[in-house]
């Protein structure tokens, strides 16, 4: 920036918001800091205070997590494998059926296409929360309470993936389709070879989204997993929360361990994360 | 693999025509899944609740009892976790659209330095899932005088306070928690329509001599408006299917249901008692009061109106 000709006002308005933001940015990190200095405290610590947030440790200590890695964690690392198994997949069929969809909607035309389409943003505006009982009946009957296949069968198509890639694929060459069919390509083929690859931010802004909702999911797991050793981690992590399970140990540190993935998933993503989300609600 | 070999075999195969090569059937194939799904997982089971909500839903027997799940709906339980509903909702529509609009124009100021690293800060607590996050509000809120949010009271003179415990604060935690949580992610929302504000119109505004608050006006919120509905409908939305916030602070009974929401009263007729009909009775009524409420918020804002698109 030009900072020499700035004008006395011009300085007044820059320090007046950065100073703004820097206390926004301490609000919103502040509860993240806290979790992790009670993760790196010592237990005795935790209890001493009567478990209160802190921005700086009083001394540091890494108890919390030899009792999470030195098997007392009780069924803590099942719960991270169990979240992990089910939103790998989630996030793998979830994105696979859901841009086939969005591209046939965008991209084809067919009878039926535009009544699909409304069947989507119908869908999209009845709450989860009204099918789950019916749903939660299918699974018994089906006998798949306590399953991943449970847990996973009410996500695999999102509705809001759906749109999403529906308005992504608005803004594709519709040609290149054309040359894949005189080269002999399969119309699947295409899709596959041609056209997703052109998909790629898309895809990674929906990774994102949709791995950042499988891996918090609560209420439906809640609801549909039984036995402890089946739990997904914010489910588990919950069960440490109650009067009756004061684990904090494996609470503070597995709670700092519960946001890794989601950061990784992150960080590998972000390149495309704004670019995919602006031009998915832009083109339309 | 095998797209592999389609395409070296290509040539051959097409002759036969072959459903793998049609144009027409491709796009029924690649939407089947949607619509399988949405007839076992979305219709099927929206049926069964409408049907279920009619019913008294014993396991092995379940008979039809008319409307007598209704009648006994309008309780004052379910007032109670409506009024907590319709409460949450306000203050998160609120606060939710709001502040991150003004947020996002400062955020766009030409004169805002370290823009990446700010942005990145507000929207990291969306990573955390709720239950995480209520860890930690539970730590900072929590009841004891040595917990920081009494701290901070004490410290401006003010008496320390059983967070939990009563109805005004147990909302203000539920509406923190969810206001922390999304901030950030509205704001990325409201900086994307900002990025698409052309800057030729704010030329044309200052030669007109237009203030700050008429710029707002006729150029900047025109252009994030739609956003502005979108947000707005979707915190809406979600304000009455709030569960989670409530849950982590909690569980499944508060003092006086001071937490209790629409949903949490599902969950607790329906699967903690049992009583499925009931349940999705309340389902029925939750899912009319949203799209009452949808209709009006978007008959309000003006998306029915066509405005010159």
């Amino acid at each position: 920036m030009k900072h020499s000709y700035l004008t006395g006002k011009e300085k007044m308005i820059r320090a007046g918001l950065v100073v703004l933001f820097s206390l926004v940015a301490l609000v919103a990190l502040f509860p993240v800091i806290s979790l992790v200095v009670a993760a790196f405290s010592p237990s005795s610590d935790l209890m001493r205070f009567g478990l209160t947030a802190q921005l700086f440790f009083s001394s540091f200590s890494m108890d919390n997590f030899q009792s999470l890695f030195g098997g007392e964690a009780g069924a803590y690392w099942r719960w991270y494998v169990n979240s992990l198994i089910i939103s790998i997949v989630l996030i793998v069929l979830s994105l696979f059926f859901s841009s086939m969809v969005g591209y046939a909607l965008a991209l084809y035309e067919f009878k039926g296409k535009r009544f699909i389409f409304v069947l989507v943003l119908l869908i999209l505006m009845i709450p989860f929360e009204i099918l789950m009982l019916p749903l939660y009946t299918m699974m018994v009957n089906l006998r798949l309470v306590d399953s991943y296949l449970g847990v996973m069968l009410p996500l695999i198509v999102a509705p809001i993936a759906v749109f999403f890639f529906r308005q992504y694929c608005l803004g594709l060459p519709k040609e290149l389709m054309e040359s894949g069919r005189v080269d002999g390509c399969t119309e699947f083929g295409i899709f596959a070879r041609i056209m997703a690859p052109l998909m790629l931010p898309s895809f990674a802004a929906m990774a994102i989204l949709q791995g950042l909702a499988s891996w918090n999911n609560f209420l439906w797991p809640l609801i549909v997993l039984r036995s402890n050793d089946m739990f997904t981690l914010p489910v588990g992590l919950a069960t440490l929360l109650t009067p009756y399970g004061n684990n904090y140990q494996v609470l503070f540190s597995g709670s700092v361990m519960a946001i890794i993935p989601i950061i990784v998933l992150f960080l590998f993503f972000q390149r495309f994360f704004i670019a995919g989300l602006t031009s998915g609600g832009v083109k339309g | 693999m095998e797209l592999e070999r389609s395409v070296q075999t290509a040539g051959p195969k097409k002759q036969r025509s072959n459903i793998l090569y049609s144009k027409k059937a491709a796009p029924y194939i690649f939407v089947s899944p949607f619509i399988i799904s949405f007839l076992v997982l979305s219709l099927y089971p929206f049926i069964s609740a409408i049907n279920m909500s009619f019913q008294r839903v014993l396991p092995g027997q379940t008979h039809y009892i008319g409307t007598a799940n209704y009648e006994r709906v309008f309780n004052p339980v379910f007032f109670t976790a409506l009024q907590n509903t319709t409460v949450y909702v306000v203050w998160t529509v609120v606060i939710l659209t709001l502040i991150p609009m003004i947020f996002a124009i400062f955020l766009n100021h030409r004169l805002i330095m370290f823009t990446n690293f700010f942005r990145a800060a507000i929207f990291i607590p969306a990573l955390t899932s709720v239950i995480v996050a209520g860890t930690i509000f539970r730590m900072i809120f929590g009841e004891s005088e040595a917990a920081f949010a009494n701290q901070v009271l004490q410290l401006i003179g003010l008496e320390a306070v059983g967070w939990r415990y009563g109805a005004g604060t147990a909302m203000f935690l539920m509406v923190a928690l969810a206001s922390w949580r999304w901030m950030g992610v509205n704001v990325l929302y409201y900086l994307a329509a900002l990025q698409n504000v052309s800057k030729d119109l704010y030329e044309a505004a200052d030669i007109d001599g237009a203030n700050a608050w008429q710029k707002f006006r006729h150029v900047t919120f025109p252009a994030i408006k739609p956003i502005f509905i979108f947000l707005s409908t979707i915190t809406t939305i979600n304000g009455f299917r709030m569960f989670e916030e409530s849950f982590v602070f909690f569980e499944t009974s508060s003092p006086g249901n001071i937490g209790l929401t629409m949903v949490g009263y599902i969950y607790q007729e329906g699967i903690q008692r049992n009583d499925m009909g009931f349940g999705a009775a309340i389902g029925i009524v939750l899912l009319g009061i949203i799209f009452v409420v949808s209709i009006i918020q978007l008959y309000l804002t003006g998306a029915f109106k066509k405005e010159g698109a």
